[in-house]
């Protein structure tokens, strides 16, 4: 399979304070990585870097063999204008923890924004296609209600379906369940599982390690903002080699 | 509320204890006499003031009526409805520029909006409009064309600054400076992760703007925006200086003639109070339109 992520030696820093040191990942297409870590270990700037919401200083990332923020031109790599790094997003899906709904419209409206004004595909098509989307999701009801109207769980569920309606190539999981209340967690993880099983490539920062055993073919450990170690959950989970990822887990789990 | 509640356990456990039942008793409500003192001293006070405004002959209601809707006063109504309009259009386009320009990552745009802000906060409105109204002292004609070069299209500016553009433009610059923090105010309350959300999305970036920014930010905006758009309602009033004639200045040039200054300036806050409740009633719809979504 090909490499449909390709991280090589990020650097990244905000001020002073270093919080990627050197990452490099590779993720094939169709696999689900799964990064853990303290917080503060530097997983979700990564993430945010995958698509260019946080610029890196040194190191290069590629999503589907494109370079993401720089075309290269000879033996330079030319920044991107914004109206381009924006076409590149279209094609990676972003989940925030805060589910960042657009209050002000309708969870319809919410689907339908992007694929009309970014992708300019025709309304009509998109509404199809939204309301596939949240039938999927189990929110076929929902469409047009308000977010603040919706749970936590049904809030995610819908930014969920929102970025599936770019039918991006990847999809980008920031803590997705950590701003539920305990009893919504599984609604969430139950639709990502559920992509997962679909053959989607994602990477997932979270702090659910059921989750991760059950559904990663990759888990990464990150800490102090570099890859500790990465391997299969029976790998990484069962048998970590580092004694900073045992003590990690011994507390987590 | 129910009075035959279980009763505690521990007295339960006692078995024997009787309840007791209130169920047959007579509520008395609290009584509040003070508060009804209050009411009786307001309503002389309130009484005192209507009688006076029917019976003081003073008011002259008669000359009130005779000018209230005389086609004078009418057309100096509509002017203070035009002055209003184009100062709040051209006040409001010109603030959003300014907003998004203090916004803006470069450090030339912010400052010069920064200074815009600065200086027209801090000249009064009265002593810009003169200005404006002098301006021939300073140019006698603008020219239009090559920075420091050569003019394509000229105007000379005593045709250009009539007395009502010169108070239109002079309204304008002022209300743009409020305009501007107004908007930048309505725009720095909106969430953070909204325009990342949005730049996730790969919305276009004036999209992004007018489809998720600001229909948010209209929230916080329309409350002082109201406010700013009724003051400058009744700031037209200060444009009676340039001789222009607004309401106002109308209804001193008549008082001026015949003398009755009381029925007449009743005649300018009889309209002033009539448009501004007109501007209420419309800030309450536009309010009610931008809330969609929202839980209060």
């Amino acid at each position: 399979m090909t490499a449909m992520v390709d991280i090589r030696s990020v650097h990244k820093s905000f001020g002073s304070l270093e919080v990627l040191r050197g990452i490099d990942l590779e993720v094939r297409s169709g696999e689900v990585a799964v990064v853990l870590g303290p917080s503060g270990s530097g997983k979700s700037t990564l993430l945010r870097a995958i698509n260019h919401l946080e610029k890196v200083d040194s190191g290069w990332i590629s999503v589907g063999g494109s370079l993401v923020g720089y075309r290269r031109r000879g033996d330079r790599l030319y920044e991107l204008r914004e109206r381009e790094i924006l076409k590149q997003r279209t094609r990676i899906g972003f989940v925030f923890q805060n589910f960042n709904l657009f209050p002000h419209l309708t969870v319809l409206e919410n689907i339908v924004e992007a694929p009309v004004s970014a992708l300019r595909r025709p309304r009509k098509q998109v509404v199809g296609t939204a309301e596939a989307l949240l039938a999927r999701v189990g929110l076929a009801d929902k469409a047009s209600a308000y977010p603040r109207q919706l749970s936590g769980g049904q809030q995610q569920r819908v930014a969920i379906a929102r970025a599936l309606a770019l039918e991006p190539e990847l999809l980008l999981f920031d803590e997705p369940t950590s701003a539920l209340d305990p009893e919504l967690v599984g609604e969430v993880l139950d639709v990502i599982k559920d992509l997962a099983h679909q053959g989607t490539t994602m990477i997932v920062v979270t702090h659910e390690i059921g989750f991760a055993r059950e559904v990663a073919d990759t888990v990464v450990f990150m800490d102090g903002g570099r890859i500790v170690e990465r391997g299969t959950p029976a790998e990484v989970l069962d048998s970590p080699r580092h004694e900073r990822t045992k003590a990690f887990l011994s507390k987590v789990l | 509320m129910s009075l035959t509640s279980d009763p505690p356990i521990g007295k339960a456990a006692e078995g024997g204890a009787e309840r007791e039942d209130y169920s047959a008793l007579k509520v008395v409500p609290l009584r509040h006499p003070w508060r009804w003192a209050a009411v009786v001293v307001t309503a002389v006070l309130v009484a005192q003031f209507a009688h006076g405004l029917l019976t003081n002959p003073g008011w002259e209601w008669d000359v009130f009526a005779d000018f209230f809707t005389t086609r004078t006063i009418l057309n100096a109504v509509w002017i203070t409805i035009q002055l209003t309009f184009y100062g709040t259009a051209l006040g409001f386009a010109l603030g959003i520029v300014l907003a998004f320009m203090r916004l803006s990552r470069s450090p030339f745009l912010k400052s010069v909006a920064f200074t815009y802000i600065w200086a027209f906060r801090s000249i009064p409105l009265i002593v810009q409009l003169l200005f404006w109204f002098n301006l021939t002292y300073l140019y006698q004609r603008i020219d239009f064309g090559i920075p420091f070069g050569p003019g394509f299209v000229s105007f000379d500016t005593a045709g250009l600054v009539g007395a009502m553009s010169a108070a239109v433009l002079g309204l304008a610059l002022h209300q743009a400076a409020y305009a501007a923090e107004i908007v930048r105010g309505g725009v720095l309350a909106v969430d953070g992760g909204q325009l990342e959300a949005a730049a996730a999305l790969g919305i276009p970036r004036l999209r992004q703007l007018r489809r998720i920014v600001l229909p948010q930010a209209m929230r916080s905006i329309l409350p002082n925006a109201a406010n700013e758009v009724i003051s400058l309602f009744k700031g037209t009033s200060i444009v009676s200086v340039m001789a222009i004639g607004e309401l106002f200045y109308q209804v001193q040039v008549i008082y001026g003639r015949n003398g009755r200054v009381v029925p007449l300036l009743m005649v300018a806050t009889v309209w002033y109070i009539i448009l501004t409740t007109v501007l209420s009633i419309a800030q309450y719809y536009v309010e009610r339109h931008f809330s969609r979504g929202a839980t209060r």
